[in-house]
């Protein structure tokens, strides 16, 4: 409880911010540095397509200062995304988990890629076979003339 | 008077397009010449009315009369000229008049130079352009007029443009954009004419290559110009977002780029040929989405789509029977066209439909990863998918595309050598490892995926030229001869080498920019001196001035390297006046291929101090270079002989000239 105390006053305190403002930023670079990797994977929730740490909006400065509260606490990157969602839902994701409409997300590209192969392949078998079917095939003395042809065919420039 | 001028044009506009609509296509079914003779003019005519009509409201943007509605919401009477001009395209109905106009260009285009067409073919085409032409006509009329006059009391000052589009970049990224989505609007009018005559042969893909291609540059324009625009205006640094609107342009430009070597294939092997028709029918599809996802505001909020449901209806019905409409028609008439040339698993053939394949399902995963949100809310469940998510399934999809890419051009026809064509390509891998190890060197060990990116980049930008050092063979015969050899190949092979090439570039400088910019972000009052890549800028202080329409607080800001001053930048903030709303203008200054970039935030907590954000981008401009590079690569293409547009001859001269040669 007094966690939450401390962020709303800190929040309520602050003016109306541009994007990652140097006041927010934690002391240890390391720390810093996955704050930043996990600031651009977040939504801005009131914004358009616009992930927290590029975000002017006063909710996308909370959000990260949220962020860096979490990690300053010892949450791993992945604890710090699971309190996100449990409290915005999934909404505050920009890359969708394996879940419902996101699984889809994740399944449809190789699966997508594998049907235009395997499309592709039969499609060029079968025009084979429908081609092959009117082929007669050649007699022995059409084979060695049909050599002879191509052999003397070599001989010439091949430009 | 005027602006009713405007209006009416656009009214005979659209007489004209329902003709052209119907009496050609019924003419051409019926084999009756003076029916088909009518849509030349018809088209010529709607070219003229909507000109007019175009006439006339730039007339009032320019006039600053803001007793019609459109100009009073969009423009200011202190705005610079160029703006209240390029200020029409910058709102929903004038877009759609600028959209209409560009439609009647090019079909008066074909109309004028279509004579080689055989008779049934033009007629068709044209026709099927008049139904495009009467949807978005009635759209304009009935929902989104943009000559409505406002009846009392006329104001005496506009409410100005939104400021972010009070740039250069306005004025051209709009019509850019429109003219690639709308050059695809002609090769899905020839695309649903050979579905109507049930024919299609070489000819055919003559003619529809070109225009694919004149399209395909000019999206190519529009997008990286609207890229640009976004990364010097918006002040973020970034150059790409894969936001809804943006990424409702490359999905056309995917499906373009499909269709033009799809069209390839068709013309120079007659194969392919349903494939290529489809790709025509989807490429149009995806521009009209594309203009509508746009306009409709349905993706940036499902509200705003709804607020105007007459506008939202009339949408998804002109998507309706033109996407259904073509894909039914496709699926009815597909099987009546003959099937074309045969080719092995590996061939040139083959390696252009790997390409197809790849570009068509980028263009379905960005489709989806677009309207997923929409569709998880229509499920009541709320998602995101952002540049995270895209990023991550793009790298490995765009990955495996370029490195076959160098493959392609070096496989015959029909049957194609795959040992040889790696052996030619050892040379290229050498230097690409080589290129990749430098760059190592050069940013002291930077991460391994940076490493890979810029050896993709360098195998996709040196394999590019491949196929010319190949058919030169330099080696084997001197460089003379190896030059004679190559002047005497045709400009399309040039076109490819240099378009490929250009996407290296392109990537070279994304890898580049998103692995080794540096970044500061700090407080600065005057007398700081801050460090980013290799300079130190000294903030001296800030300079307050007026512009025509905006007040402007300017940073004056030295940047040194070594201590010697190289050279001043002054990034601002924007205030204008009639909408109180806010713009950054980033002070940029371009060293070789690389920027210096520098915006300012918020006032920092001490007097005089501001938040200052500094970013090195090295080769970034590479990213926008490589785009203008492809382009040259497809007006190379275009400017060959066999393809210049309305290029196929009579037989005879064909022949003549053939043999000639």
């Amino acid at each position: 409880m007094r966690k939450w105390i401390a962020i709303a006053s800190l929040v309520l305190s602050l003016t109306p911010a541009f994007a990652v403002d140097p006041s927010e930023r934690l002391a240890d670079p390391a720390l810093e540095d996955r704050a930043r990797h996990l600031s651009e994977q977040l939504r801005c929730l009131v914004c358009q397509n616009q992930n927290i740490d590029s975000s002017d909006a006063q909710l996308a400065k909370d959000l990260r200062l949220l962020v860096r509260e979490r990690i300053g606490h010892g949450d791993s990157d992945q604890q710090v995304l699971d309190f996100l969602v449990a409290r915005y839902g999934d909404f505050v994701l920009l890359k969708p988990r394996f879940e419902g409409t996101g699984a889809v997300l994740w399944v449809l590209p190789p699966v997508l890629l594998l049907l235009g192969a395997a499309g592709a392949l039969w499609a060029m078998r079968r025009r084979r076979q429908v081609a092959g079917a009117g082929d007669v095939a050649l007699s022995e003395t059409e084979k060695t003339a049909l050599e002879r042809l191509l052999k003397d065919g070599e001989n010439v420039s091949r430009d | 008077m005027i602006i009713e001028i405007g209006h009416f044009s656009l009214i005979l506009a659209l007489i004209l397009a329902l003709v052209q609509s119907v009496v050609p296509v019924i003419g051409a079914a019926r084999r009756d010449n003076a029916m088909m003779a009518v849509a030349p003019a018809a088209a010529l005519g709607q070219m003229l009315f909507i000109t007019i009509s175009f006439g006339a409201l730039s007339h009032a943007y320019l006039t600053s009369d803001f007793s019609v509605l459109n100009v009073f919401e969009n423009s200011h009477s202190l705005k610079p000229l160029l703006y209240k001009f390029s200020g029409l395209w910058g709102n929903h109905e004038g877009s759609m008049l600028l959209w209409v106009l560009i439609l009647a260009i090019f079909g008066g285009a074909v109309a004028a130079f279509g004579g080689n067409l055989p008779k049934t073919l033009k007629a068709n085409v044209l026709g099927v352009q008049g139904w495009v032409s009467v949807a978005f006509l009635l759209f304009i009329l009935l929902t989104s007029n943009p000559f409505l006059r406002i009846a009392d009391n006329p104001p005496l000052e506009g409410r100005d443009l939104n400021p972010v589009l009070q740039d250069p970049g306005l004025a051209i990224h709009p019509p850019l954009l429109y003219l690639g989505y709308v050059g695809f609007s002609i090769s899905f009018a020839f695309a649903i004419a050979a579905l109507l005559e049930g024919r299609i042969d070489a000819a055919w893909a003559r003619w529809v290559r070109p225009w694919a291609l004149a399209a395909w540059i000019f999206l190519t324009a529009g997008i990286a110009m609207g890229s640009y625009w976004a990364y010097y205006e918006l002040g973020w640094g970034g150059f790409w977002f894969w936001d809804p609107v943006e990424n409702a342009s490359l999905m056309p430009w995917l499906a373009g780029t499909a269709l033009l070597h799809s069209a390839l294939v068709m013309e120079k092997r007659n194969a392919l040929k349903i494939w290529t028709i489809l790709l025509a029918i989807l490429a149009f599809s995806l521009s009209l989405l594309g203009t509508f996802l746009v306009r409709s505001g349905v993706l940036t909020s499902v509200h705003a789509f709804a607020s105007d449901p007459t506008r939202g209806v009339f949408i998804l019905g002109i998507l309706c029977v033109f996407i259904g409409g073509g894909l039914s028609l496709f699926a009815w008439r597909a099987s009546t066209l003959q099937q074309g040339g045969l080719f092995a698993p590996v061939s040139r053939e083959s390696a252009l439909v790997m390409n197809n394949i790849f570009l068509t399902v980028s263009a379905a995963v960005i489709l989806f990863g677009t309207m997923a949100p929409l569709l998880a809310s229509a499920m009541g469940g709320a998602i995101s998918v952002g540049a995270p998510y895209f990023n991550t399934v793009f790298g490995p999809l765009f990955g495996a595309m370029l490195v076959i890419m160098p493959f392609g051009p070096l496989l015959a026809w029909k049957r194609g050598d795959l040992r040889a064509a790696a052996q030619r390509l050892w040379a290229v891998l050498g230097l690409a490892i080589l290129a990749s190890l430098v760059s190592w060197w050069l940013t002291h060990g930077g991460p391994v995926m940076a490493m890979v990116g810029i050896g993709v980049a360098f195998w996709v930008l040196i394999g590019s030229f491949a196929e010319l050092w190949t058919r030169a063979r330099f080696l084997e015969v001197g460089v003379a001869t190896g030059f004679r050899r190559l002047s005497g190949l045709p400009r399309s092979v040039f076109g490819t080498a240099v378009g490929h090439a250009g996407l290296g570039l392109s990537l070279l400088g994304i890898v580049a920019t998103t692995s080794f910019q540096s970044e500061t972000i700090t407080e600065m009052k005057p007398g700081d001196t801050a460090k980013v890549g290799g300079y130190e800028v000294t903030f001296n202080g800030m300079t307050n001035q007026a512009g025509p329409n905006y007040t402007e607080m300017a940073a004056n800001m030295t940047v040194r390297e070594n201590g010697v001053e190289v050279f001043d930048l002054k990034p601002s903030k924007r205030m204008f006046t009639a909408r109180q709303m806010p713009t950054t203008e980033a002070g940029i200054k371009t060293h070789g291929f690389s920027q210096l970039y520098i915006t300012l935030g918020d006032p920092g907590q001490g007097a005089d101090s501001v938040v200052v954000r500094m970013w090195d981008k090295p080769l970034v401009t590479l990213i926008w270079l490589g785009a203008l590079v492809m382009m040259a690569g497809g007006m190379l293409s275009l400017s060959d002989r066999r393809l210049r547009v309305g290029a196929p001859k009579p037989a005879r001269l064909t022949t003549a000239a053939g043999s000639s040669s």
